[in-house]
């Protein structure tokens, strides 16, 4: 029961990293490599609101999200935009969103140093309580009930306002859209923003999670994130869900059942059984578009 | 053509700066190690004209920093009180490697000229890369701070004041038994990098020649933050102590975690573990991690109160164990120079290889036949948010 629960914790965090991840996959076709560093300065900022700034934990968190928003546009406006409509898009938006990403985290090494950083240890309720024979911190279920929130909102945002049908409209072919009166470099702009904004929330949870912020905390998820993705099926958002929580268990039941030092082989393991037997992922169709 | 005698004239005036300058060098060398530094005398009658010469190298800027600032203030604190003493002097002089092999190597090779012996560098590392420049040049070095195995190895100029991983781990693991009664651990070391898995290996060896059963060996990562599963899968295991091999990083989360899964056993960590950011960072977490250090502010002893006194009174603070082996260094150095009477460099080196039971800060320090320390550890644990002898 605790392995189980230790994995739907670690799963909705991945969960909610390879949301934001899918969301801009999904929807714009572009793969955000600068979404790790996002993850790693929402962690940092965060630490700072609280430690320095003595906020309390939920009104930082709101703030992070703000952050990552903020750099989401950055990140659309100076690694993505300037390349639109050139042949070679996707690869050099590849690149250019790496290159981005290293620069914040060069920022962050600058402002911050390299140690490892902390939420102050008062900073959130460390109550533990037993739930079926396992032990559950408080904080643990707030950053589940967070995760699912955000997840559940995102993708009724998606799903049945204005802006979802936008966002979809675009995804489905950015001309068209644009004919149909959408202005695409907005419905862009909002994807990063919300994308990020997401990444930065997961970041600053992570960094809770595990009581530890690092500057490649952000570079240790991406393979895993860019796992989840695929698994659910590129940019599904149920489908990141579900992934997120696959791969969090499937890490947990290895460490227990096979051994410690086999844990990333058996996730990674699995991933590549999976394309094999289903190549568009579980939630993922077959894609007609040409690439 | 202009051009070229030109080229050729500046190559010659050139040549002849660079001759001269390597000519000044090598007299300066002479005159430092000419004889001059041989004194009249033993042990505490010896009295030398000229000051001995000591270069100190430590990381004062870099990563290494905190520790490297320690160090200058236990080498002055120990150059003064040096000072109070008769017959010898010592013209300390202390300069930064930046953390930086390639600047300790910078450092050190000016100090091979005009120094009687060298104190550091801070790191490893730095050693391993800048040593065998002093043993080139035949001056003694005395480390200060490296744990790493292998670092007198180098040659036989080569000394160190600081215990080893191979030799604090084995004493934690006796006291801890003793203190705890174990019988059964689990043991789980970050098996990517060099300096814990070695831990990881003394650990074994010395839980096993103390008779400590291992029921499970649990390996992460050093970049890995999670450890839940981990930690659920050793409770399941229900051992006496945890014993961990990581670094800092992963240790406070580590701690952290497994006490929020009710892992109350004590956490027996290695080297990594003794950073006063566990307590600080760890908090109520951190009460009952064990750990063995060359040296602990509580330990009893006159000249140990001595020392906590002098240095709050100099630099209005706390001294830590990089401070106390700088410390301790400067008064091996002392007496290895009286021990010969002399600061020449061959009979510093000779008189390092005699130390036996001197007393310092430190405890009753020798220096064994591997020219490395030998002393008692302190092993800790963490009681009421600071580190308390457990021995």
């Amino acid at each position: 029961m605790q392995q189980l629960l230790n994995g739907l914790f670690l799963g909705s965090l991945y969960a909610l990293f390879a949301i934001g991840f899918t969301l801009v996959f999904g929807i714009l076709d572009r793969l955000n490599l600068a979404h790790p560093a996002v993850f790693a300065a929402a962690a940092f900022v965060g630490i700072e609101l609280v430690a320095v700034g003595g906020l309390s934990i939920w009104v930082a968190l709101p703030l992070v999200a703000v952050v990552g928003a903020v750099l989401g546009l950055i990140i659309e406006r100076v690694a993505f935009r300037p390349l639109t409509g050139r042949p070679d898009a996707h690869f050099a938006g590849l690149i250019s969103s790496i290159g981005l990403g290293g620069m914040f985290i060069a920022l962050l090494l600058f402002r911050y140093g390299p140690d490892t950083r902390r939420f102050p240890v008062e900073a959130f309720p460390t109550q533990t309580f037993t739930f079926l024979g396992a032990r559950v911190t408080v904080l643990q279920v707030a950053i589940l009930a967070i995760s699912i929130v955000l997840m559940v909102g995102l993708t009724w945002l998606v799903a049945r306002t204005r802006l979802g049908r936008a966002m979809r409209a675009v995804a489905e072919n950015p001309r068209a859209a644009t004919v149909l009166g959408i202005n695409v470099d907005r419905v862009t702009a909002t994807t990063f923003a919300l994308s990020s904004a997401l990444g930065a929330v997961a970041g600053a949870l992570f960094a809770m999670n595990v009581n530890s912020a690092q500057l490649g905390m952000g570079s240790a998820i991406e393979l895993k994130g860019l796992a989840v993705i695929i698994v659910g099926g590129m940019g599904s958002l149920p489908g990141a869900l579900v992934g997120g929580l696959v791969l969090g268990l499937a890490e947990v039941f290895a460490v227990q059942y096979i051994g410690s030092s086999w844990r990333d082989l058996v996730a990674f393991g699995l991933l590549f059984l999976l394309l094999v037997v289903r190549p568009q992922g579980l939630f993922g169709s077959r894609r007609v578009r040409e690439v | 053509m202009n051009t070229t005698l030109k080229l050729l004239a500046g190559t010659g005036a050139l040549a002849l700066v660079l001759t001269a300058c390597g000519g000044g060098d090598g007299g300066d060398g002479e005159a430092a190690g000419g004889g001059e530094l041989v004194g009249s005398g033993s042990g505490d009658s010896c009295t030398i004209e000229a000051p001995v010469p000591v270069g100190a190298v430590v990381s004062l800027t870099g990563g290494a920093a905190s520790y490297g600032d320690s160090q200058k203030k236990g080498l002055e604190l120990a150059a003064d009180k040096l000072a109070e003493g008769e017959g010898i002097t010592y013209d300390l002089k202390i300069e930064d490697d930046a953390s930086d092999p390639k600047q300790g190597i910078t450092v050190f090779e000016s100090l091979t000229k005009d120094k009687s012996i060298i104190i550091g560098p801070t790191l490893s590392n730095t050693a391993f890369q800048s040593q065998p420049i002093a043993q080139d040049a035949g001056v003694p070095v005395l480390a200060i701070s490296n744990t790493a195995s292998g670092i007198t190895e180098q040659g036989d100029y080569i000394f160190r004041d600081s215990l080893t991983e191979a030799q604090v781990i084995p004493q934690t693991v006796e006291v801890a038994k003793e203190h705890f009664g174990l019988e059964k651990v689990v043991v789980m070391y970050s098996n990517d990098d060099a300096f814990t898995e070695s831990g990881y290996d003394v650990f074994v060896q010395a839980l096993q020649d103390q008779g400590v059963e291992v029921l499970d060996t649990l390996t992460f990562s050093k970049a890995d933050t999670d450890f839940r599963a981990l930690l659920t899968e050793a409770k399941g295991k229900d051992p006496d102590a945890l014993v961990v091999s990581g670094l800092i990083e992963a240790a406070i989360p580590l701690v952290t975690q497994a006490r929020e899964l009710g892992i109350d056993t004590p956490i027996i960590g290695g080297n990594g573990f003794n950073n006063p950011k566990l307590m600080s960072d760890a908090g109520e977490a951190a009460e009952g991690v064990v750990v063995g250090a060359a040296w602990n502010s509580a330990s009893e002893g006159e000249l140990n109160t001595a020392f906590l006194a002098d240095y709050a009174e100099k630099f209005d603070g706390q001294p830590d164990q990089f401070a106390a082996q700088a410390y301790t260094g400067l008064m091996v150095i002392d007496a290895a120079v009286r021990a010969n009477c002399s600061g020449e460099r061959d009979d510093i080196r000779d008189g390092l290889t005699t130390i036996k039971d001197l007393d310092t800060v430190l405890g009753t320090f020798s220096i064994n036949a591997d020219r490395d320390a030998e002393h008692q550890a302190v092993v800790q644990i963490v009681e009421d948010g600071s580190f308390t002898p457990l021995n």
